[in-house]
């Protein structure tokens, strides 16, 4: 299957899961209150994030056709997103600033004068488009790390608090293994011999990501697993299993959204040094910050394709940020009953 | 008389420094239907572990040494897992201390009286949730139906302990054992939670095994008293047996020690010392080194059960002298 097919599959997935996780939290009325007072508290940043949200979904749907044959022939056999069809057309040469009418060397007429708000760079491609298309590689990794991580992290160190004895041996001896290596060195060599795609980048960041939360989920179900209603559960005939599902995942809930946030921020800006190392994601910020570093020697310096992936970078983490600290301390079960 | 309950030289054991300690040592004790035995001592006696013992529920690492545990004329310490389940919950169940750890924050309260219900009997949800609402009213819960959907934090202590107890009761075990049911609970909640335990038993004609250090708790509810000494049962008796003619010296010390027994103005009597650590327990008579009617016999051997009636016993080599003479 090719790959837009795919993604439009995986967009469609996406718009399913959302809707059911807003059912699921409007029916469970914690979450419900939670979610409210989260958007009570930080509508700026909620706000940008869907905004990025929404642009990596944009960039997702693609279809092939409906496109001109005019001076780009490949455009009309390969799928184009929403985004790609938006910027299709308006190329340049080489460098021109924003907004620019003519180029930034030499100072030929652009063929589309004024129509760059952010420039253009070295092969007079949109820094817009370009910037906007890695909103979706953000989220890609982002997400997809995190949705590797959690499960694992939650299997290992779940079963590991809760059983304890030779579980609990062997989770804590791969995890111990795996901190004891130095991370950066760790997650390049994955890479290599993965291969580079984001796939395999993800994966490597997951494999070298999931040792804290997974430490965090054993000490939570360590605690958790000595509680009365843990013990009620099992003198009245509950099995564990059923334990773990009903009274110990549900109280690790706040600690998997908590974690997801704070964790996402972290891994978008692993990419970035990454990439800064030539090992990142093709379309990333973190590359066009990479590439950037040469623009910055010349003169006069190239200064828009640097600030526009820096700030899309850092605008997308200070939001991703203010929303974590804020479900921080709306899911915090020590404030979780002054607040709901 | 016919025994719900019959636990015979019951002893757990945990890892101390020196090796394993039993901190329950060969206890015996017996229910009958309807019936409520009170297992009283201070902190650390092994009270709780008896309890949570009877129902194979020891946390790692403690382990049962031996000991045969008897429900309903069946033995169940040997039972696999599976089966174990299965009477847990059915003809045995526990109530613990706080009702405000005994409830899962993040479900609501009727649905974990509905999972209680549908983990032993098969039948709809709409079915096992009429049942929930039928036991939360049975346990005297106020505006019932709306309390279903009400999240434990919402509820008071007393309610949530309602709720437990409801639980509890959801798949009509033989025998209730309560571990210190009242403990967290204000002193007026307190009088409401033994009254509907009484009712309730009454009702329902199950048997209680209540664990408890307040005497005032077991005279309220108590028909005989069991009075536990460092893994041991020291004296066991009808209430008015042990309350009212105490024999052991420690019994008669922890009386002694009660308030609404002293007279006003003096200063309250108390047990020298503390229980010792399992493990520190003296040789001969774990009492002995607390004991005001101490002898050089008590410091050498253990003391046997001596029957002061057909009911009453007392392991005390005091008492026996005595019965002799």
């Amino acid at each position: 299957m090719q790959a837009w097919v795919i993604s439009n599959l995986v967009v469609g997935v996406l718009f399913a899961g959302g809707i059911a996780l807003g059912v699921g939290v409007r029916r469970n009325r914690l979450w419900r209150e939670a979610t409210g007072e989260l958007a009570r508290r930080r509508p700026v940043a909620l706000g940008v994030i869907a905004l990025f949200v929404g642009v990596a979904l944009l960039d997702s749907v693609a279809w092939v056709g409906g496109v001109e044959a005019g001076e780009d022939v490949v455009a009309v056999l390969e799928a184009q997103s929403v985004i790609d069809r938006a910027f299709l057309g308006f190329q340049e040469k080489s460098y021109s600033a924003p907004f620019a009418g003519a180029e930034f060397y030499g100072g030929a007429r652009l063929a589309h004068p004024g129509r760059h708000p952010l420039g253009t760079d070295i092969l007079g491609r949109d820094v817009l488009y370009l910037t906007l298309k890695g909103a979706r590689v953000a989220l890609l990794i982002g997400g997809l790390t995190s949705l590797i991580t959690i499960p694992l992290a939650l299997l290992f160190g779940v079963s590991a608090g809760y059983f304890g004895g030779r579980i609990d041996d062997v989770v804590f001896f791969v995890m111990s293994t795996l901190a004891s290596m130095p991370g950066l060195l760790l997650l390049i060599a994955l890479i290599m011999a993965m291969g580079r795609s984001t796939l395999s980048v993800c994966i490597a960041l997951a494999v070298t990501g999931w040792v804290g939360f997974c430490r965090l989920a054993r000490g939570e179900t360590l605690k958790l697993r000595e509680l009365d209603y843990v013990q009620a559960a099992r003198a009245l005939g509950v099995s564990e299993p059923r334990i773990i599902l009903r009274h110990i995942l549900p109280n690790l809930m706040h600690l998997v959204v908590v974690t997801f946030v704070l964790m996402f921020s972290g891994l978008v800006l692993s990419e970035a040094i990454l990439s800064w190392l030539g090992i990142g994601v093709d379309g990333s910020w973190g590359q066009m910050i990479d590439r950037a570093r040469d623009e910055l020697s010349r003169d006069p310096i190239i200064w828009w394709n640097l600030s526009a992936a820096g700030a899309a970078l850092f605008v997308l983490l200070l939001a991703v940020n203010f929303v974590g600290d804020a479900v921080r301390d709306i899911l915090d079960p020590r404030t979780l009953r002054e607040n709901l | 008389m016919s025994s719900v309950l019959e636990v015979e030289g019951l002893a757990t054991s945990f890892p101390m420094e020196r090796g394993r300690v039993a901190v329950v040592d060969g206890v015996d004790l017996c229910l009958a239907r309807g019936e409520t035995l009170a297992l009283v001592g201070e902190s650390g006696c092994g009270k709780s572990v008896t309890a949570l013992s009877i129902l194979r529920l020891v946390p790692k690492p403690g382990r049962i040494e031996a000991g045969r545990v008897r429900l309903g004329g069946r033995e169940i310490q040997g039972l696999p897992v599976t089966e174990m389940r299965r009477v847990r919950g059915r003809e045995i169940s526990m109530i613990f201390q706080e009702p405000q750890t005994s409830l899962n924050p993040v479900v609501r309260v009727g649905a974990q009286v509905v999972e209680a219900i549908r983990l032993h009997e098969r039948g709809s949800r709409e079915a096992a949730r009429a049942r929930a609402l039928e036991l939360f009213e049975r346990v005297r819960i106020p505006d019932a139906p709306e309390r279903l959907d009400a999240y434990p934090h919402e509820l008071s202590g007393g309610l949530k302990q309602r709720v437990v107890i409801a639980m509890a009761l959801a798949a009509h075990p033989k025998v209730l054992v309560a571990d210190e049911p009242t403990t967290a609970l204000d002193v007026t909640i307190q009088a409401q939670i033994l009254e509907l335990l009484r009712e309730l038993q009454r009702e329902l004609g199950m048997a209680i095994l209540l664990i408890t250090h307040d005497l005032g708790v077991v005279n309220e509810l108590a028909d005989r008293v069991a009075v536990m000494y460092a893994g041991r049962i020291v004296e066991a008796g009808t209430r008015a047996e042990v309350l009212g003619q105490p024999r052991h010296p420690y019994t008669q010390a922890l009386l002694r020690s009660m308030p609404a027994l002293a007279k006003r103005g003096e200063r309250l009597a108390e047990i020298p010392g503390t229980v010792p650590w399992p493990g520190d327990w003296p040789a001969g008579c774990r009492f002995s080194t607390r004991c005001p009617r101490v002898m050089d016999v008590c410091r050498a051997r253990e003391p046997e059960a001596t029957r002061l009636s057909p009911t009453h016993t007392a392991r005390c080599f005091a008492v026996a002298q005595e019965l002799a003479t």
